[in-house]
């Protein structure tokens, strides 16, 4: 039993199984993390290629491709975070031309106040102020309720609901009248879901307000410039 | 031949993942909105469970017992990472619905159960089509979760193909201006619908057997008569 030579070797015996359960564990993780870097390495351009459409796709929704001749994604700066559009982060903020004249600005906008979750929003505002057209591209609201907001869930097909927004601007709709006819205000809700449209309703509006007070700035900043809110005012 | 069949029968229904030993459940509440939902992930997890039992029962003999649990998490996260990073790469639609839920069969625990049960015991071949008939099992039972669901919660079937076969489009079942049932869509109906599946199952089970019970019962006393006259 207590044979120092018989103590040693099963030391020793277990010091070299733990070593080599060591080296197979070792051996399997880097053959295993190789295998998810290669195809991660394979597959990185088709990823790319599909969240750049995706994006495109997305962009082609709220201003349709034939009203400007400028190539979006090289003509696009970086908004630090924007209150006013519900950002808290970095974002990217892409600018249409026609003939090197301002056409629109398509941004990316945020409401928290909506039933479930944050709603995100990307809208197009014209240089002349008027929404184009303003699409929700997440969100999380009641299925079948609060989800008419997308309007691939909205049973009105022939004018799903957020596209009563296209076109209008301050002069159509006054700011104040820039609500949903619950709070008193010109846009429709549906009843028993005013909770999810009173927050694009009123997301889009603080971003239209924000994108008119700023569109000389923003059309006039350098490809990939980065536009910054001025010292804490929201 | 008779070993394949019983691996069928176990997957498909006398241990189905779902049915017999409630597993996954995590994925199966959450993505049984939609037929299409439903049976996409089941596709990917069939994919998952071939892949990984396929490759655990190839390198059995090279895993030690001790760490076999790590080694087993470790294929089978390399393995869905794989399957994620090729979704988005080639069914990049599909990926947008499905795509938080494919890192979820990782956590799928029937995936490690058949690991650890049956392919690190069994031959490569047995290995794979148990895995194939697990999942079969799986998307079968989540298929038919998923088509009560969107009948009862929005009144329609197959809504969505249209992102795997753009040619395509979903059916209206019921009339068009069906108000739908919402908590069928929402996580209580998932619930709801899967306990009368399971309860759908103990009766037909419990039904064989008392069929079973009174064979025995009528066969055995009339041998005994027989034997007696």
């Amino acid at each position: 039993m207590t044979d120092p030579l018989e103590i040693a070797r099963r030391e020793s015996s277990v010091l070299r199984i733990s070593v080599r359960t060591a080296a197979i564990m070792l051996a399997f993780t880097l053959i295993f993390t190789a295998m998810m870097a290669g195809t991660y390495k394979a597959t990185e351009p088709l990823v790319a290629a599909s969240a750049l459409a995706e994006k495109l796709r997305l962009i082609a929704e709220v201003l349709p491709p034939a009203q400007h001749d400028n190539d979006l994604m090289k003509d696009a700066i970086t908004l630090a975070p924007v209150p006013a559009l519900g950002l808290d982060s970095d974002t990217r903020l892409w600018r249409a031309r026609k003939g090197g004249a301002p056409v629109a600005l398509v941004m990316e906008a945020g409401a928290r106040d909506g039933y479930s979750g944050r709603i995100s929003l990307i809208l197009a505002v014209a240089a002349d102020g008027r929404l184009l057209a303003v699409r929700v591209t997440a969100h999380k609201e009641t299925p079948g309720l609060g989800d008419y907001i997308d309007p691939k869930k909205d049973r009105n097909k022939a004018r799903p609901w957020i596209t009563q927004f296209n076109g209008l601007g301050f002069d159509a709709v006054p700011r104040e009248k820039w609500r949903v006819k619950k709070d008193g205000g010109k846009f429709d809700q549906v009843a028993g879901a005013t909770i999810s449209a009173r927050a694009v309703t009123n997301a889009s509006g603080r971003a239209l307000a924000w994108a008119v007070e700023n569109s000389d700035r923003l059309f006039a900043l350098p490809a990939d410039g980065r536009f910054e809110t001025q010292g804490g005012k929201p | 031949m008779s070993a394949y069949k019983d691996i069928a029968w176990n997957g498909l229904w006398k241990q189905n993942s779902i049915l017999a030993q409630l597993l996954g459940l995590c994925p199966l509440l959450a993505i049984s909105t939609t037929f299409v939902n439903a049976v996409s992930l089941g596709l990917a997890t069939i994919l998952v469970m071939m892949l990984a039992n396929f490759a655990i029962s190839a390198l059995r003999a090279l895993i030690p017992y001790e760490i076999r649990i790590p080694v087993f998490i470790l294929i089978i996260a390399a393995l869905v990472t794989v399957v994620d990073l090729a979704f988005n790469a080639f069914l990049h639609d599909l990926y947008l619905v499905l795509g938080i839920f494919i890192p979820l069969i990782v956590t799928n625990c029937i995936v490690l159960a058949r690991v650890e049960a049956f392919a690190a015991k069994n031959g490569l071949r047995a290995a794979t089509f148990d895995g194939l008939m697990m999942g079969v099992g799986f998307v079968w039972v989540i298929g038919l979760l998923g088509a009560v669901r969107e009948l009862v919660g929005q009144g329609t079937i197959f809504s969505g193909i249209e992102m795997i076969f753009p040619t395509l489009t979903g059916i209206q079942v019921l009339s068009e201006d069906y108000p739908g049932f919402l908590i069928a869509i929402l996580p209580p109906g998932a619930f709801f619908v899967l306990g009368l599946l399971i309860a759908g199952r103990n009766w037909i089970e419990a039904r064989a057997n008392q069929r079973r019970l009174e064979k025995r019962l009528h066969d055995h006393p009339s041998s005994a008569n027989a034997a007696s006259a």
